[in-house]
């Protein structure tokens, strides 16, 4: 499974990519691979808020429907408006076109919480 | 064992607008008996060459169905083992019962007093379903079994906010629910709680007990659950739960293995729905029509949707005029219809899927409760026959007595590039309806097998050898799987585009 060493990961198989005090959030290789083909991906409005665990996304694979949490707590200022008409972007490239949604980070020190690639890396393989 | 199972009809079948041609008709329109009249104006008519209807002959519109019906795949063809949705057999006495001209020609707005015998079927049914599942009272309303849910979850709010609790708006769902529960607390507006299962497939008490308090509105919980399993520590689930003033939704969609053995009523379920057409042997799947009654105990009772039928002696309810006086002096009892106090209202229409109804208290009374109790017996005696067979080709999600289901992995470690959907898709080459696929969610690449009672032990035997062959054909001809099905009228589907591309209406 891939890993992006820029980003930073939550055990919900989130990536967060910080820049600055904003950050880019999206989901994991491992995430696509076991969710299989997406057909559908229903982002949230720009200016909501949400805390960190909270549900703010869902993808619809052909398999099920799984929500996508909030690796850190944050406010939406950007969503990617193209994922939604090409889902299959989340099986193609989920570290690059397949961005969710761009925040302010709420609390920088959140981030800390969340492990860095190889950590994550390590801990999908003990998921097998 | 070699695949023998041919193709019914080969090529696919036109839709009926293809075989269309203008002027032609399979009915012919008796003569005028009523006046003629001027039709509204033209603004308020629709466009006549925006209908749209297809025009074929009576020949080739029978022709056309009886093909589809060659093309479909149901439990009277052969074996249906789709896990969670109980495909037995859906005996032809229910049929002949549901056409009697008696019930067949009785219209909904028919005064009570004509419809007595129809009301008696549904009185009975209610009074069959109250006892089997030891609940104080019966509504016949809802039209399915998500139906059946959402009804009972309003009455699970709308206690709530009777007793002036409203902060209660978190419903639990275990992650091995049915997608229809979390569905459904959305549909009423409430929070949903995921709990996750514990490693012998329970509910892992711990994480309930960490999410018990004063906000929850009630659990939502299916048993013997999705995995097939009875849930270990159910008395503990429901002190818990009620030990916070919550209420506990019985999911009835595995009740087959519980009838007359158990009744939930007394297991602790506040409110639960029996879904009429799996375990009570009405017509399923194609849409519908379905029949998820809802059961429910003493405290839930007075929030049933109405109306509910009652039996009453005449003296007190005032039977309404008999056609005879004579006879009106007999009628003693009089079947009527009745709104509890506090009901949510109606969720339905009329009085239900009558028919649907009236097919489930057939089977109820042929089999009586003995063999009601027999049925369920049968059906967990069956599952735990077939998982004996299939365990040695391919895993099982866990190892305990499973009750009328039970999931085993589509993982064949020699062929890892073979999934549950090809192992699924294979199956139809051999004559057999694939199992439910990836669910429930917490197993991997799941196959959920639900053999039910009526199927025979040869039947069963036959499944496990196609099985055992098409694990052969994975580790020696893998492609043989990927490419299923060879046999169907259509190959494999492109489900993929299917959902991103949905094609949802025919155009010219």
């Amino acid at each position: 499974m891939k890993t992006d060493p820029s980003c930073r990961y939550s055990t919900e198989h989130e990536w967060l990519r910080v820049e600055g005090e904003e950050g880019v959030i999206g989901i994991t290789d491992y995430a696509q691979d076991q969710l299989s083909d997406v057909v559908y991906v229903e982002l949230p409005e720009v200016g909501e808020t949400f805390q960190r665990g909270q549900v703010f996304a869902t993808v619809e694979s052909v398999k099920a429907a799984s929500d996508v949490y909030m690796p850190v707590s944050g406010r939406i200022l950007e969503i990617n408006e193209a994922l939604e008409d090409s889902p299959e972007w989340v099986n193609q490239d989920p570290y690059g076109k397949a961005w969710f949604v761009r925040i302010a980070i709420l609390d920088p020190s959140e981030v800390d919480d969340l492990m860095d690639a190889p950590a994550y890396e390590a801990f999908i393989e003990g998921l097998h | 064992m070699k695949a023998e199972f041919g193709v019914r009809c080969s090529g696919a079948e036109p839709l009926i607008y293809e075989l269309s041609k203008p002027g032609r008709t399979a009915t012919t329109l008796p003569a005028l008996d009523v006046p003629e009249a001027e039709l509204p104006p033209p603004s308020l008519l629709r466009e006549p060459d925006r209908l749209d209807l297809p025009e074929v002959s009576e020949l080739d519109l029978v022709r056309h169905y009886v093909r589809l019906s060659q093309l479909n795949w149901a439990i009277d063809i052969g074996f249906y083992p789709l896990g969670s949705c109980t495909m037995k057999y859906n005996p032809k006495v229910n049929e002949a019962a549901a056409r009697l001209p008696g019930f067949a020609y009785t219209h909904p707005y028919q005064d009570v007093h004509t419809v007595q015998g129809n009301l008696m079927v549904m009185h009975v049914l209610q009074e069959m379903l109250r006892e089997i599942g030891g609940f104080a009272a019966v509504t016949l309303q809802p039209s399915a079994g998500a139906h059946g849910e959402l009804t009972g979850v309003l009455m699970m709010r709308a206690y709530h906010l009777d007793r002036g609790e409203n902060q209660r708006t978190r419903i639990i769902v275990p992650d091995s629910a049915h997608g229809t529960n979390p569905a459904t607390t959305a549909m009423v507006g409430l929070e949903v709680v995921e709990v996750p299962s514990d490693e012998r497939g329970n509910i892992d008490l711990e994480a309930l007990r960490a999410v018990c308090d004063d906000s929850v509105c009630g659990l939502m919980l299916t048993n013997p659950n999705t995995l097939g399993l009875f849930e270990e520590r159910l008395a503990e689930v429901m002190e818990l739960i009620h030990g916070c003033g919550g209420l506990v939704y019985g999911d009835g969609a595995n009740f087959n293995a519980l009838m007359g053995i158990a009744r939930p009523g007394e297991l602790g379920f506040d409110v639960m729905h029996f879904n009429l057409h799996k375990t009570f042997s009405t017509p399923h799947g194609g849409g519908g029509p379905g029949a998820g009654a809802v059961g429910a105990v003493e405290k839930l009772a007075p929030f049933l949707p109405g109306p509910i039928v009652y039996l009453s002696r005449c003296e007190e309810v005032g039977c309404p005029r008999a056609a005879d006086p004579e006879e009106a002096e007999e009628e003693a009892t009089f079947f009527h219809l009745v709104t509890p106090l506090k009901s949510i209202g109606r969720v339905k229409a009329f009085y239900g899927n009558f028919a649907i109804l009236l097919r489930a208290y057939t089977y109820m009374r042929m089999l009586g409760a003995e063999g009601l109790r027999r049925v369920s017996e049968m059906a967990v005696l069956n599952a735990n026959y077939l998982k004996s067979q299939v365990r040695d080709i391919l895993p099982i999600s866990h190892d305990r007595t499973h009750m009328h289901e039970f999931v085993a992995k589509g993982i064949i470690p020699e062929a890892p590039d073979v999934r549950a959907l090809d192992i699924a898709k294979r199956l139809i080459d051999y004559g057999f309806h694939p199992p439910t696929n990836y669910f429930p969610l917490i197993v991997p690449e799941a196959l959920m097998i639900e053999p039910t009672e009526t199927e025979s032990k040869e039947t069963l035997d036959a499944f496990a050898a196609a099985l055992r062959s098409i694990r052969e054909e994975a580790l020696t001809d893998p492609a043989v799987l990927h490419e299923a099905p060879h046999t169907a009228p259509v190959r494999r589907l492109d489900e993929v585009r299917a959902a991103r591309q949905p094609v949802l209406r025919w155009q010219p």
